[in-house]
């Protein structure tokens, strides 16, 4: 009823192509994000801002990257976490060893060298594929973080390996408060979202779809498949390493490699699944299920510990996790393997039609 | 010279080790074509679920056949709560499925029989073999030789069970074709449930033998990992390739983390078996013993 | 003068120079010949079909045209550039287009999407400009929007042009691969069994849609067919193929009543 489409024309295929052809669907997207970035870091506290929203925005940032190589150009990656890392330190690098180097500038260092070294270890998808891919990122993954670990330069010779992330500044302002850092990721996740959604509906994202699903009909038509895979790999370490240099900045604060292991890469992977793959607005609902997800179940279980007055050690919540994610992984690739995305979307067409059935 | 034959050997074991491992990958993969991320996680559940039990004062034997029945009924559970619904999907979604079950089979695991690590002992000592390091100092544990020597029968066993038996001959005709099989009236979802059972005792050896090299503990689900390299050098279809992939793995990881590692800080063997494998792809991407694909349009 | 005689007076003016010369080409995967010593040409504007017993290696054939299969020997000369094995981007760069037997649609995309990828080689923009999207990357694609629209109408498609691909029917599938095929304006365009799987009226709209791609925009078609009918009715010229050897060309008339064709593949009607 309220959501009728009825009235709204496209007289022009420029209004056919818009990110959001209806009315409706404007209108809530602008007041979100007026809501997010105006109302949130005013009313929000402490602890929803820096450990809840902030995380959530940087991992949807990785699921995004992540999304872009393996939902829409189709190439399995499990290294998510390694171009995290790179972009985490060599924005630390950056802003150590380059005078005057703004924050921002040193986050989009940071993405480049990411981008660096996910072209080099894209190198073997021009003759490998799909399974044999994975294990060429899992080489990335393991050796990226054992540099890391072994050479000390990334490190400014730490003895552990700990870095410290410097203030951010942005024109001139220091960002210090949580919700100042909060701010910050949402401008930078929201505009790396929309170039996103930019690509993925243009020619490029074209490409890497047509390489996805037969990349030799795409070479026949005339798509450099080479030059497609390799900018699928770059552009993608791009976000994941902006994400990684944002989550050494606006989250963590102090950070060793130890933070970006195979489990992280493996739990982008399960937002991407989860949230959809292949979808920009996917990428955001993976990350808000996983990142809500267990803050609900310790919710769960206290409610259940004064309840039955035992005490549930955190152990047993964390492998009940564990066995959800896994066991809803599994759910979705069966019932819905378009995840989240695909059942919002359905769950729009039935309120097109609300209050009628069909 | 007597060191660098003692690295090899320790080398070499451990790719037996490897190669136990892998052949539970090569056996789902041969009769259904998934790569079962979660074997790693059957490694370990099977490893725990034994030494849980002998550590409550079971008797071995006992312990070995109630979990080596629990294997069978979990391989038979998998194939029809996973992958019978997913039978027609492409390999990269159940990749990814087998990536959620690995998680599901560690919680429970660690639900079931808790975190902590256990040692698991099975009657032969870890201790240099007497003759061997007498007469020609070289140090080269027991219980390696004890593992390889399983390793072989296990293999001779899969062999035999293979080539020579009827179900065996089904399994194969399956590896070949799902359709053809189907046409000529094999029963696909037994041989699958057969094929995950047969996998699930495969864990257990090899869950059993790494326990007692290396406890019994969470970081045995990163052997599943190792195994990949295995896989690529040996080929994911063939047994004796996982057996040649794992020796030529475990032997080149161990050299290099002797000769090389001193020179770069160490930590070398986290890393080197992809490289590796990686490397061996370019340039042969079928493997040593695997057949090589012909796209045709 | 005669209808035949008439048609074949306007086939001459509307048939121009070679354009495309097939010279001894020889192909084997491992031990199976697919294509022995195959020779033929194509002339610009024409409509070529190649036919043949199954196996006979006519899809080989259209592969190697556009660069799929690298032949062991022999060469294909497109115009002034000789070569002995090209790349399929390479082939769609010189202007040869091609559909498939199995179709090889993006099932992935909708309609729309996998037209416009055929417009892929006349697309500039850069990524960085697509990721900004004001500007040059809208004009360009409101502009590629508007020529693959006119391909959607002239193939009568607009109702279906947000439908993902994976979920057509079989005959609407061939019809979006012509489509993409027809978006990147081909000087040839290679059809492998445009019409396999298909009803009569469905055959019709097709041939329809082939004769009028040849008419009003002149491309060069090469189809492999196996409904005689058709293949006989639209094509100038037809090649024979039989285990990987051309055992006839010529036109129509003069392969029908050729002996080898007839005990290779037409058989005789009683």
């Amino acid at each position: 009823m309220l959501y009728r489409e009825a009235g709204q024309f496209k007289s022009s295929y420029a209004q056919d192509q818009q990110i959001f052809p209806i009315r409706q669907d404007r209108i809530a997207f602008a007041a979100l994000m007026l809501f997010a970035l105006a109302v949130v870091p005013v009313i929000g506290d402490q602890y929803w801002l820096s450990a809840i929203l902030t995380p959530f925005l940087i991992l949807s940032l990785a699921t995004l990257g992540l999304n872009i190589l393996t939902g829409y150009a189709g190439q399995l990656s499990l290294g998510t976490a390694a171009f995290m890392a790179v972009g985490a330190f060599m924005a630390y690098n950056a802003e150590l060893r380059i005078p005057h180097m703004p924050s921002l500038g040193s986050f989009a260092i940071g993405g480049l060298c990411a981008a660096a070294v996910g072209i080099v270890f894209g190198l073997p998808s021009l003759r490998i594929k799909g399974l044999y891919l994975a294990v060429a990122t899992l080489a990335c993954q393991f050796f990226v973080l054992w540099a890391i670990n072994r050479i000390g330069w990334f490190s400014n010779n730490s003895s552990s390996g700990v870095i410290t992330a410097q203030r951010v500044e942005v024109l001139g302002y220091d960002l210090q408060t949580p919700a100042a850092k909060y701010v910050l990721t949402l401008c930078i996740v929201a505009l790396m979202a929309l170039a996103a959604k930019n690509l993925m509906r243009s020619e490029t994202g074209r490409a890497f779809m047509a390489v996805r699903d037969m990349d030799v009909a795409a070479g026949v038509v005339g798509i450099p498949i080479m030059r497609t895979k390799l900018l699928a790999f770059g552009i993608s370490s791009f976000y994941c390493g902006v994400a990684g240099a944002l989550y050494a900045y606006c989250y963590l604060g102090t950070v060793e490699p130890e933070a970006f292991t195979l489990d992280l890469s493996f739990l982008v992977l399960f937002m991407m699944i989860i949230g959809g793959a292949g979808s920009i607005l996917g990428s955001f609902l993976g990350a808000a299920f996983i990142t809500l997800f267990p803050i609900f179940l310790n919710l769960a279980s206290k409610q259940l510990e004064t309840l039955l007055q035992v005490e549930i050690p955190h152990a047993i919540v964390s492998n009940v996790e564990a066995i959800i994610f896994g066991g809803l992984i599994i759910f979705f690739l069966i019932a819905e393997p378009l995840g989240l995305a695909r059942l919002w979307q359905i769950a729009k067409e039935k309120l097109r039609l609300w209050p009628f059935p069909h | 010279m007597n060191f660098f034959f003692e690295v090899v050997a320790g080398g070499l074991l451990a790719g037996v080790m490897y190669a136990l491992v892998a052949l539970g990958f090569v056996l789902i993969y041969k009769a259904s074509g998934v790569f079962n991320f979660a074997q790693g996680s059957m490694v370990f559940f099977a490893a725990l679920t034994f030494v849980s039990l002998t550590e409550r004062g079971w008797n071995l034997w006992l312990a070995l056949a109630v979990t080596l029945v629990v294997m069978v009924l979990m391989g038979i559970a998998i194939e029809r709560l996973v992958l019978r619904p997913l039978v027609n999907q492409p390999p990269i979604t159940l990749l990814m499925a087998t990536i959620g079950l690995a998680f599901v089979l560690e919680g429970i695991s660690q639900l079931a029989w808790g975190s902590q690590p256990h040692g698991l002992e099975l009657g032969v000592p870890d201790v240099p073999i007497e003759w061997l390091s007498q007469k020609w100092n070289i140090s080269v544990s027991q219980f390696d030789v004890f593992a390889a020597l399983v390793a072989g029968v296990l293999v001779a066993a899969l062999a035999v069970f293979f080539q020579k038996t009827r179900i065996g001959r089904a399994l194969r005709a399956v590896a070949d074709d799902h359709q053809a099989a189907l046409a000529v009236g094999i029963p696909l979802q037994h041989i699958w449930s057969i094929v995950w059972a047969v996998a699930g005792f495969v864990a257990l050896v090899a869950g059993l033998m790494w326990g007692v090299r290396n406890g019994v503990q969470y970081a045995l689900t990163f052997t599943a990992l190792k195994a990949l390299p295995v896989l690529i050098l040996g080929g994911f279809e063939s047994i004796a390739g996982a057996i040649v992939g794992g020796l030529i793995i475990g032997a080149s990881e161990k050299l290099a983390e002797v000769y090389v590692g001193p020179f770069v800080g160490g930590g070398i063997e986290s890393w080197f078996a992809y490289v590796i494998a990686l490397l061996f792809l370019l340039v042969r991407p079928e493997g040593l013993f695997g057949e090589k694909i012909i796209d045709r349009v | 003068m005669s209808a035949p005689e008439l048609q074949v007076q306007e086939n001459l003016q509307r048939v121009g120079e070679v354009i495309l010369s097939v010279q001894g080409v020889s192909l084997s995967f491992g031990g199976v010949k697919a294509l022995q010593d195959v020779s033929f040409d194509v002339r610009e504007r024409e409509v070529r079909a190649i036919i043949g017993p199954n196996g006979a290696g006519k899809s080989s054939m259209l592969n190697v045209l556009n660069g799929v299969y690298h032949p062991q020997r022999g060469r294909i000369a497109l115009r002034e550039h000789v070569f002995s094995g090209m790349n399929p981007r390479r082939a769609a760069e010189l202007g040869i287009a091609r559909t498939f037997q199995n179709i090889a649609l993006f099932r992935g995309m909708s309609v729309l999407d996998n037209l416009m990828t055929g417009r892929n080689l006349k697309m500039r923009a850069s990524f960085l400009q697509h990721a900004i999207w004001l500007g040059a990357a809208r004009r360009e694609e409101l502009e590629h929007r508007r020529a693959v629209e006119e391909i959607i109408e002239f193939l009568e498609i607009p109702h279906i042009r947000r439908t993902p691909v994976g979920k057509l029917p079989y005959g609407l599938q061939k019809r979006v691969e012509l489509g993409r095929a027809l978006a990147a304006e081909p000087s040839i365009l290679l059809l492998d069994e445009p019409m396999a799987g298909m009803n009569l009226e469905e055959k019709q709209d097709m041939c329809r849609f082939i004769l009028d791609v040849n008419d009003h925009f002149g491309t060069t078609l090469v189809l492999i067919e196996h409904d005689m009918g058709v293949v006989m009715d639209i094509s100038d010229r037809v090649v024979v193929l039989d285990y990987g050897r051309k055992i006839a060309d010529g036109t129509p008339a003069e392969v029908r009543a050729n002996q080898a064709v007839i005990d290779a593949y037409l058989g005789v009607s009683h």
